[in-house]
């Protein structure tokens, strides 16, 4: 019993010495003694300290992209991007409607997948995330200053935009490949006509290096394959793009049999800059596209849309040396460039090995015109000319790789449930640890960069079973945390997340934390509807319009006794929040108000709107807990029947709020 | 052992609620002095230690009144108890450094200063902290110097 108690007391006092100090090096010192073995230890994170890495994991289904910090896996916050939240009004306010409008109207859901981090040179830098809406093809554009979605782009030409959301070296292009080919432009005709007339658009999306501001620079027209995932080249590659291809059959139905009929599909290798350069020197056609572009400022706390009405085109087959097909395969799913740029890992899901395609050796068949043939004008390489080698049956229904900073592969299997460990350059396999289960993709932090950490490796499950206390049929979406810092994997801890997480981009904490936008400056707002002090608090009447310009701090609202509105009015509550400290949000929400409450950031201005429907006197409150008197930060607003000869008024203990 | 190693790690950490544990054991006996001093001579607690006054300039105090309108004016009137106290003739009850000092640090402020800790058990709001600048905060003061001026 003692011996256990003394036990139990150096654990505490190792665990104290391994958490105060924020230098890793204490925490090395403790891995490699007795205690190497103690997963609980390696993933705590006392009260008070911060985690080592943010990890951006998408929300799949849900449409959102959620924070986490690693080692500790603790949920930070959700950002809404594709998908209405009413928890922080995005999509119900009049501010950030507009950023879920598409050429189709109103879409308040999507299907987010895959998020990268902005780079610099060839690692991550730390300004924005992107991620891609699958369904109705979007592309996202998050602050990391402020955690909001600032920009969404819709994709013409597109549909289920899934090789997206990737970044070049320097964040020149996002890009975003169509999953689904489609008529270009869209029209009516028969699906059984789907071979050789549908196509599949490949868009460059440019990124403007000071604000981030997307534009689609050129959209390359490419045979009616299924374009699945991409990454850029990076070093020796940077200049190219690889997207991985399936259904090169062009079969329009019962693909699960008739698209895995080939034994090859392509990776398509696109050389972007040269397309730019065409492009720039006038190269490629206008076409007809309606799609829109969303932009969100900070300055106007409002987003505005616009909708866009043409798109250029690039034929593939008028750049000549501009776009390759490598053989690989098996319906290649994963399409991965490791961090020197060399070697493009192509995993066929119906293949019992991996493909890994050498740049250096595609370069040189292209010089040498080795062309096994061509499609719809494109050359064929032969596969023999392009491959580096080959991992020999590493397990069942490979989809993903990622990379260490030590020239190791981690590559997910899908079957087989794991994640199996090998070296590039020898092709042989070193380690394999099982995930829970049915694995989708990974990340590591910086594993989609030129200087990926060797530390930390996420896994993403598609299926939880047995894993978790059950909850009824829908169970929860699972991620899992693993060591890989020794030669060895180590499964750390299993974590629920939010919606399907399917995919992660990670990165260092301090590459963003400093930077964390704080609050918003009210000198700095320029809302339309702005109240910056109590004193330019009001109500208007416009007709059956009433705007109310509102003010909040801690602990009331300004005006909060509101007259001589009426049924049938309009009510527009434009709430702006006075605060200037850290942390200080408020919220507000109506009784009857058909949308969500708000939450108002220090120096924000948001709007909700409120058509009262029957004569009384109706409250209002603070619905986010702002003080020791949060309970009484409530109001009300008289509503008289229409026609009637109350006349607006607005106090705030009984005197006009815009009294001097 | 472990109480040991909580304390080891303070000593060498920089982070901010270490350096108020530090001030804390030193502000014990200024705080109980305070009990007993006159208000003219409190400073309070904050970055501010000493402030010159001249002569009222007028254009500092009308850009202090704009300041004030947009950050302090939701919960101070200049003639009116509102959710804080009426701040006539506040630059007769108080030093310039303290309303500095108040404006700048409320929260510290609130919690160690006497007199700011009797302002908040009568008020109960306590005082935000606005993240005023020590030039917004100066202009301020001038602002209040030159309303209690016109009296
Ligand atoms: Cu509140």
């Amino acid at each position: 019993m003692k011996t256990i108690k003394n036990i139990i007391y150096t654990l505490v006092a190792v665990l104290v010495l391994a958490s105060c100090g924020n230098t890793s090096s204490k925490k090395k010192d403790s891995k490699s003694g007795a205690l190497s073995g103690n997963a609980a230890e390696k993933v705590y994170v006392a009260p008070g300290e911060h985690d080592e890495y943010y990890a951006f994991v998408s929300g799949g289904f849900s449409g959102q992209l959620a924070v986490y910090g690693l080692p500790s896996a603790r949920l930070f916050k959700v950002i809404p991007v594709f998908s209405v939240d009413a928890e922080k009004a995005y999509g119900f306010n009049e501010e950030t409607k507009p950023m879920l409008n598409t050429s189709y109207g109103f879409v308040p859901w999507d299907d987010s997948h895959h998020p990268d981090i902005s780079q610099t040179n060839g690692e991550l830098d730390g300004r924005w995330v992107f991620i891609n809406g699958n369904n109705t093809p979007r592309i996202a554009r998050i602050s990391l200053s402020t955690f909001e979605t600032e920009e969404i782009i819709e994709v013409p030409n597109s549909a289920g935009n899934h090789s997206s959301s990737f970044v070049t070296e320097n964040t020149e292009y996002v890009v975003a490949g169509t999953r689904f080919s489609v008529p270009i432009p869209q029209k009516d005709m028969p699906i059984s006509e789907y071979k050789s007339n549908f196509k599949g658009a490949l868009s460059f999306i440019s990124v403007d290096q000071e604000t981030g501001h997307m534009g689609i620079k050129f959209q390359l027209i490419m045979p009616g394959f299924d374009y699945d995932l991409s990454h850029p080249g990076r070093g020796k590659s940077h200049g190219w793009f690889f997207f991985t291809t399936y259904n090169t059959e062009e079969a329009n139905s019962l693909l699960e049999v008739n698209a895995s009929q080939n034994d090859k599909d392509y990776i398509a290798a696109v050389n972007w800059k040269k397309i730019e350069e065409y492009v720039n020197n006038g190269g490629g056609k206008k076409m007809p596209a309606k799609y829109a572009h969303n932009v969100y400022s900070d300055e106007t706390h409002t987003a505005t849309s616009t909708m866009m009405n043409e798109v250029l085109v690039v034929d593939p087959t008028e750049v000549p040396g501009a776009v390759y097909f490598l053989p690989t395969p098996k319906s290649p799913h994963g399409c991965d460039v490791d961090p020197s740029g060399e070697y493009i890992v192509g995993n066929g899901k119906l293949s019992a090995d991996l493909t890994v395609h050498s740049f250096t050796r595609m370069q040189e068949a292209i010089e040498g015109k080795k062309f096994a043939g061509e499609a719809y004008g494109i050359p064929i390489l032969n596969y023999e000319d392009v491959v580096a080698g080959v991992v020999k049956q590493p397990g069942l229904g490979p989809l993903h790789t990622e990379f260490d900073d030590k020239g190791n592969a981690y590559t997910t299997f899908f079957i087989s449930s794991e994640v199996v460990k090998w070296k590039l350059g020898t092709w042989e396999v070193i380690d394999r640890k099982p995930t829970y289960y049915s694995v989708g993709h990974l990340m590591i932090p910086g594993g989609n960069s030129r200087k990926p950490t060797g530390k930390y490796l996420v896994a993403m499950n598609k299926i939880t079973k047995d894993r978790y206390l059950p909850t009824g049929p829908e169970l929860t979406q699972s991620a899992q945390l693993y060591d890989i810092s020794g030669d060895k994997m180590e499964l750390l801890s299993d974590f629920p997340t939010v919606g399907e997480p399917h995919y992660a981009a990670g990165c260092p904490a301090d590459l963003i934390k400093d930077r964390s936008a704080k609050i918003f400056k009210l000198d700095e707002n320029k809302h339309k509807y702005a109240a910056t002090s109590e004193s330019e608090a009001k109500v208007v009447r416009e007709g059956n319009v009433v705007h109310i310009y509102m003010t909040m701090i801690r602990s009331h609202f300004a005006p909060d006794n509101i007259e001589g509105v009426q049924v049938g009015d309009k009510v527009y509550f434009h709430v702006t929040n006075l605060e200037q400290d850290f942390d200080v949000p408020h919220g507000i929400s109506m009784i009857g108000a058909n949308t969500s409450e708000l939450l108002i950031m220090p120096g924000q201005t948001e709007t909700f709107v409120w058509e009262p429907k029957q004569e009384g006197v109706w409250p209002f409150y603070c619905t986010d807990f702002c003080s020791a008197l949060h309970q009484e930060m409530q109001g009300y607003v008289r509503v008289s029947a229409k026609g009637s000869s109350v006349p607006i008024s607005y106090t705030l203990d009984g005197d006009p709020t815009d009294a001097e | 052992m472990a109480i040991f190693a909580i304390y080891s790690c303070s000593s060498d950490s920089s982070s901010n609620s270490e350096n108020v544990e530090v001030e804390r054991v030193e502000s014990t006996p200024a705080e109980e002095t305070t009990a007993e001093v006159d208000p003219m001579q409190d400073k309070g607690i904050g970055p501010i230690s000493s402030v010159e006054l001249g002569e009222i300039d007028e254009t500092m105090a009308a850009e202090g009144k704009e300041t004030f309108k947009t950050l302090c004016s939701a919960c101070h009137k200049i003639e009116k108890r509102f959710v804080g106290p009426a701040l006539l003739g506040v630059t007769e009850r108080r030093t310039p450094e303290w309303i500095m000092n108040m404006i700048m640090n409320p929260e510290e402020m609130v919690e160690k200063n006497k007199l700011a800790k009797d302002l908040l058990a009568e008020y109960l709001s306590p005082m935000a902290n606005q993240n005023v600048s020590e030039e917004d905060a100066r202009k301020i003061l001038e602002y209040f110097r030159s309303e209690d001026n016109k009296q």
